[in-house]
């Protein structure tokens, strides 16, 4: 700033603007582009989904309020919902979620054990996944798991002699949603991981001390009854990113196997079940339906994972 | 057995005991890190190489090659790459910008101003942490229709800079700055405004430099809004490019063709040039980002 304010150009400028912020007290000067930004981009469209969720819409003609039947007909007549969508979701996000949550709090644990130079650096590689762009990464998917033999994986096994033929990996229903969940689990290292890295440095050294006086006996009574309840904040700050990361990472089935629906819905997430009603089939009203059960479970999840970690609501 | 010790937090040096992490922790990094090392050497691979049989993860003989055709590409579809490239700089630089300050003035009045319906904000706040914007995709795109906003650069930064990750980070560290400070600087006249601009946003540099990195990330990664929002082909951005590109190669996978291995090594110059600015902004702010982390726990 003040090497910016030795030209008097500036100076003028900033005199300018100091006048301006005098005059700025009301809390309405803060919060109203948040709050603007917030309402139109993130509430009213849920609002919306809601609302459209009770009508017919095919974008072309005005909703038609239809009452409750898309739900009933998702609950009830939609079997690839019930048998492939909600089955796979489920399975997805509770292996996914509780194994990267897990992992990120293990490695972040370990990690506050070593010096400061190499933490940073492990630090910096296990995060970097993710910020991979999701569908830039597809390549590396596709090259290394590719269903011929110049797929990386089936050249290799190939090599080691461990199969004779080729594996259709991405295209086969057998594998495709357990390389979804291997390439969700490698970029599960995000946010939450951070914040359990700093929580954990952060806990106050002095009790693990007094907890040895203490006759505390193992390294597992440190972690549960030390570690854990003093950083708790950012243990729930990391759970609830943990389940939406899970939640939004759907559509990597679609872009491994290259087709929405993927090949007999073995990959098919929820996300994508509304992608293909609502830009494929054009059936707006029943994607939206799909949509506020989504945001109900990922609100139902979270709720449950803050009830373990023992918070009070 | 050895008698007890309590974990040794941060230590100062190396000593025996550690290694027992380094045996879990190096291999886990190297497996996590070959995916992204396999991008960086696809990229450099001459076609030769690209083609080879058995396929190798290293390059031998590096060369720009698929960098050249991926701009070559691009001139060919009408569009020269710079157009592309000049619009996500622009596109992501201004959005990280205003989603940084946005999202600070936001912070400032949640955690230091006093008004109706504030504690009521950051809970539905704190409550959108979970919210998944591709669930609303549809609806989105209707309040965007109706606002006129089909079209416009401002649709690829307005609806990604409210990020309630952001809002919650930053007022949970200004809440750690003491209320004597601002005080004493009422008491000397300054207006809140003042006060937020001369005093709190030197000391949540740490925060807004995290805010800045999660924005980037969005809006340099975003597919989205030029996919969904903007029918001008001179006005979307990289992400939604390579990701055209992306959808041709794989298209192709199955029939895996000579294109489509072609295809790889541009594919991987362009997840490359995608990720490179990522890993390069957060090398650099990650001790920002540690400091604003040890403040973003959930408090109920």
């Amino acid at each position: 700033m003040n090497a910016i304010r030795k030209y008097s150009g500036f100076n003028k400028l900033i005199d300018m603007l100091d006048n301006v912020q005098r005059k700025m007290n009301h809390p309405a000067w803060f919060f109203t582009p948040y709050v603007t930004l917030f309402v139109v981009f993130i509430i009213i469209p849920v609002i919306i989904a809601a609302g459209l969720s009770f009508t017919y819409f095919n974008t072309i003609e005005t909703p038609e309020f239809v009452g409750l039947s898309n739900y009933i007909e998702l609950l009830t007549r939609d079997e690839v919902f019930m048998q492939n969508v909600l089955p796979n979701t489920i399975r997805f996000a509770f292996i996914v979620g509780p194994i990267g949550y897990f992992l990120s709090f293990i490695l972040a644990w370990m990690l506050a054990q070593i010096p400061h130079r190499p933490r940073t650096i492990l630090a910096i590689v296990l995060y970097s996944p993710s910020m991979t762009a999701g569908i830039a990464m597809t390549v590396v998917w596709t090259v290394l798991f590719s269903g011929d033999a110049t797929g990386y994986l089936n050249a290799w096994m190939m090599n080691f002699g461990l199969i004779t033929e080729p594996v259709q990996f991405l295209t086969s229903p057998d594998f495709l949603m357990n390389i979804m969940i291997v390439v969700s689990l490698w970029s599960s290292m995000g946010v939450g991981f951070l914040a359990m890295l700093a929580g954990i440095l952060n806990v106050d050294r002095t009790l693990y001390e007094a907890a040895v006086m203490d006759g505390m006996k193992n390294r597992w009574q440190e972690i549960f009854y030390i570690t854990i309840p003093s950083m708790k904040p950012q243990m729930l700050f990391g759970a609830v990113m943990a389940v939406v990361a899970t939640f939004q990472v759907g559509a990597i089935g679609v872009q491994l196997s290259g087709s929405n629906p993927t090949p007999q819905y073995a990959g098919q997430l929820m996300v994508n079940h509304i992608e293909d009603f609502g830009f494929i089939r054009f059936l707006m009203g029943y994607a939206s339906a799909v949509s506020v059960i989504l945001l109900i479970m990922i609100y139902g999840i979270s709720k449950v994972t803050w009830g373990l970690l023992g918070e009070r609501d | 057995m050895a008698k007890y010790q309590a974990m040794k937090v941060d230590p100062k040096g190396f000593s025996k005991d550690q290694m027992k992490f380094y045996v879990i922790l190096i291999p886990m990094a190297i497996f996590v890190a070959l995916p992204i090392l396999f991008i960086i050497s696809h990229a450099f691979k001459p076609m030769n190489e690209l083609f080879a049989y058995p396929p190798r993860f290293f390059v031998r003989t590096p060369t720009f090659e698929n960098f050249r055709d991926l701009v070559q590409l691009a001139s060919q579809s009408g569009i020269p790459f710079s157009k592309y490239l000049y619009n996500s700089l622009i596109v992501t630089g201004l959005g990280v910008f205003l989603s940084v300050f946005v999202t600070s003035l936001g912070a400032y009045s949640l955690s230091k101003l006093k008004f109706k319906g504030k504690k009521l904000l950051f809970e539905i706040n704190t409550l959108a942490l979970m919210f998944v914007p591709i669930a609303v995709t549809i609806p989105r795109y209707l309040t965007i229709e109706r606002l006129g906003l089909i079209d416009t650069f401002w649709v690829l930064i307005l609806p990604l800079i409210a990020m309630p990750v952001g809002l919650f980070l930053v007022k949970q560290f200004i809440d750690q700055t003491p209320n004597e400070l601002i005080e004493s600087a009422k008491i000397d006249g300054a207006s809140e405004m003042q006060i937020f601009t001369k005093i709190i946003i030197p000391i949540i540099a740490p925060a807004l430099a995290t805010v800045g990195i999660l924005s980037f990330q969005l809006l340099w990664n975003d597919v989205i809004g030029p996919n969904l929002f903007i029918d001008d082909e001179s006005m979307r951005t990289l992400a939604f490019y390579f990701q055209t590109l992306a959808a041709l190669a794989t298209n192709q996978a199955g029939a895996g063709g000579a294109n489509m291995i072609a295809g790889q090594g541009i594919m991987a110059a362009a997840s490359l040039i995608m990720f490179v600015p990522n890993i390069i902004i957060f090398i650099f702010l990650q001790g920002k980002v540690m400091n604003t982390m040890a403040h973003s726990g959930i408090k109920s």
